[in-house]
């Protein structure tokens, strides 16, 4: 299998590219992803190859498209509207949770919703309080709606795809910071990944750090860091939250008796707390310390640097946390 | 001697108009007992007293056009072609629902006659109405689609967001607006500025139309007019129907607090059902027996609805998960 080298913008376009190329239900829909080639490049040259019919300027109405989406999905088609700050996925809320998420259920199974919704999420560019959420675990706590975070040009490409084809509202979050400057292999030949599948992204026996879209590369070079002291930690991506593949979480604290959970969204009430009890109930009896959280700080994200880079987690925080659990490990 | 009306439309037509709408009048009336005795869970939004507006717009439409529908959506349904019996038995949570008992009266649809659902959020169905608007554009065929909502509604800033789209790309879809003269509980005169929707809509730059709602055929011949033009590409427009229920806010409420007898005894004489009865005796279409014929099976069949749903079973249990996810 021959591979290149793309960015995660490059394996998000591609997904779209060929999934657009494959089914002709497939419209995007979003502000400026058409001619303009989207203002994070994911729709570039999509717009001319195959027309404004299919890759589709809308006003800035984030309701209204998103709504619309409900009712093209009920009428046979897959939309696929663009949150271009995932902060604006406020503006569609009622749309995404009480239209799309509960169509198939209120008609007692007479409809699918097949929409996929892709969104921006992450801080660290001074974007300021409105343009830097992470609001990925919201979408987690409603019923009848599937979450994506990837982590991987990879994963990206590869679940991106699987959600262009499933029939359910997938809410699909981009970590914006990793656009240009996360590069990894991608397969030429097509590929999916399955949604409910964690991925083990560094194999080690002390200690198990679970992150998530970006926070997966600060767990990784915190491990890498953890290693040259001969700490040896495991880096656990899920790559979904709905569906949520709890055995590989679980089954890797299991071996490793630790467990740090990374997020970038908050921490309080957050994907962190959610997953911390999924370990907590999966994994009691091999825990010899207590789970560490480590999330955005419960503050809006600040603008001036020192403040944003304290807020969002970092390598630091991830290593002290790991400190804090060998520490705290029971005698054997 | 008594010299007869000519009818204003086809007799068939009118005796099937009169037919939905003797259906919604004894529809709503069930529920409402339904509700009294105790043989439903929660509350129910009744549209007696509206019945012209669902029908004049329903008859004007193909069975393959779609319609959304709002909390007080029962005669929406029935207008579009719904049937009583799986519509009596979601209301009671029965498994033999429209809905298998999960959406209850508020969320009634039958997706394969065109219903993409009753909305328990005001306003809510608007973006699912112009997006079938969109599909039905896409697939050339001259497909439309109708969202129904109310006096609130029109507040809510859906529709602006919607009707800017819908005029941009000219999709096939007719915004029908019940204004029934009271958002829940308050006269819409104190919750809307200027003149209402139909300017609003015309500022839009689509066409905005007023029309008594208790007259059936005065709604049918606006909206046939509106809907042929969608057909023709024209883009959406925006119909607003003058009306009133007759119940309350919902059937826990007896409507009686926040308007006049007087007002209600004004409307009650322009009554949809009995000006429609009036036509069709004018014009010769149906005699006095034939009128009592008509209400008697009707009201029989609505009754045996009623019986048949009060014995059907709830759903099991097991279904709570069932339908989350396709």
């Amino acid at each position: 299998m021959s591979t290149r080298e793309l960015t995660f913008a490059q394996a998000i376009r591609e997904a779209l590219d060929e999934e657009l190329a494959r089914d002709e239900r497939i419209v995007l829909f979003g502000e400026d992803i058409g001619a303009w080639g989207g203002v994070f490049r994911t729709t570039e040259g999509l717009y001319e190859k195959y027309g404004p019919d299919r890759v589709i300027d809308t006003p800035l109405s984030e309701e209204g498209y998103v709504g619309m989406a409900v009712g093209i999905a009920m009428t046979g088609m897959h939309p696929v509207p663009e949150i271009m700050f995932g902060d604006f996925i406020t503006l569609a809320m009622d749309q995404i949770v009480n239209q799309a998420a509960k169509m198939r259920y209120m008609t007692g199974g007479q409809v699918a919703v097949p929409i996929t919704i892709r969104a921006t999420m992450g801080g660290g560019r001074s974007s300021g309080a409105q343009h830097s959420q992470s609001w990925h675990a919201w979408f987690a706590h409603v019923p009848g709606l599937k979450v994506v975070v990837p982590s991987t040009p990879y994963d990206a490409k590869g679940l991106l795809k699987t959600a262009l084809r499933d029939p359910n509202p997938v809410v699909f979050f981009e970590d914006k910071v990793m656009y240009h400057k996360i590069k990894g292999p991608v397969p030429e030949e097509e590929y999916l990944i399955p949604f409910g599948v964690a991925d083990i992204k560094r194999e080690g026996k002390d200690v198990t750090i679970i992150a998530l879209s970006r926070m997966v590369h600060t767990a990784l070079a915190a491990a890498e860091r953890l290693a040259q002291e001969g700490i040896s930690a495991e880096v656990v991506d899920p790559r979904t939250l709905t569906p949520l593949d709890e055995e590989t979480l679980v089954q890797s604290v299991c071996k490793t008796g630790g467990a740090v959970i990374v997020d970038e969204g908050y921490t309080r009430f957050g994907i962190t707390a959610e997953l911390a009890a999924v370990i907590a109930k999966g994994a009691f009896d091999y825990l010899d310390a207590p789970i560490e959280r480590v999330g955005a700080f419960d503050v809006p994200i600040p603008f001036s640097p020192p403040l944003e880079f304290a807020t969002i987690p970092d390598e630091e925080r991830i290593v002290q946390a790991v400190y804090r659990i060998l520490e705290g490990r029971r005698p054997q | 001697m008594t010299e007869r009306r000519t009818p204003p439309l086809e007799p068939s037509l009118l005796i099937e108009m009169y037919r939905r709408m003797l259906t919604i009048r004894f529809f709503e009336e069930a529920v409402f007992e339904v509700y009294r005795r105790g043989w439903m869970p929660g509350l129910a939004h009744l549209s007696d007293g509206q019945e012209a507006t669902p029908v004049g717009v329903c008859m004007a439409l193909r069975p393959d056009d779609t319609i959304t529908s709002t909390h007080r959506g029962h005669g929406h349904i029935i207008a579009k072609g719904g049937q009583v019996e799986p519509m009596m038995a979601e209301v009671m949570g029965k498994v033999t629902g429209y809905c298998r008992g999960k959406g209850g009266e508020m969320h009634i649809a039958d997706v394969s006659l065109g219903i993409l659902g009753a909305n328990g959020i005001v306003g809510g169905g608007l973006g699912i109405a112009a997006g079938s608007a969109f599909t039905a554009k896409r697939e050339g065929k001259g497909r439309v689609s109708v969202a129904f909502f109310g006096d609130g509604a029109a507040n809510q800033g859906l529709w602006y967001e919607t009707a800017n789209i819908a005029v941009l790309w000219k999709l096939p879809l007719i915004y029908v607006c019940e204004n029934n003269q009271y958002t829940e509980f308050t006269h819409w005169k104190k919750l809307t500025a200027g003149e209402g929707l139909a300017v609003r809509a015309r500022a839009m730059g689509m066409p905005g139309i007023e029309v008594d709602g208790n007259d059936v055929v005065a709604v049918y011949q606006a909206a046939r007019e509106l809907v042929e033009r969608a057909r023709r590409g024209e883009g959406p427009a925006t119909l607003v129907c003058h009306t009133i229920r007759y119940g309350g806010h919902h059937v826990g409420d007896p409507g009686t607090a926040y308007r006049t007898k007087e007002e209600m005894e004004e409307w009650r004489k322009k009554d949809p059902i009995e000006r429609c009865e009036r036509l069709l005796l004018e014009t010769g279409i149906l005699s006095p027996q034939a009128i009592e014929a008509t209400r008697n099976e009707i009201y029989e069949r609505v009754q045996k609805a009623v019986e048949q749903a009060r014995q059907d079973p709830f759903p099991p249990v097991e279904e709570v998960y069932e339908h989350v996810y396709a």
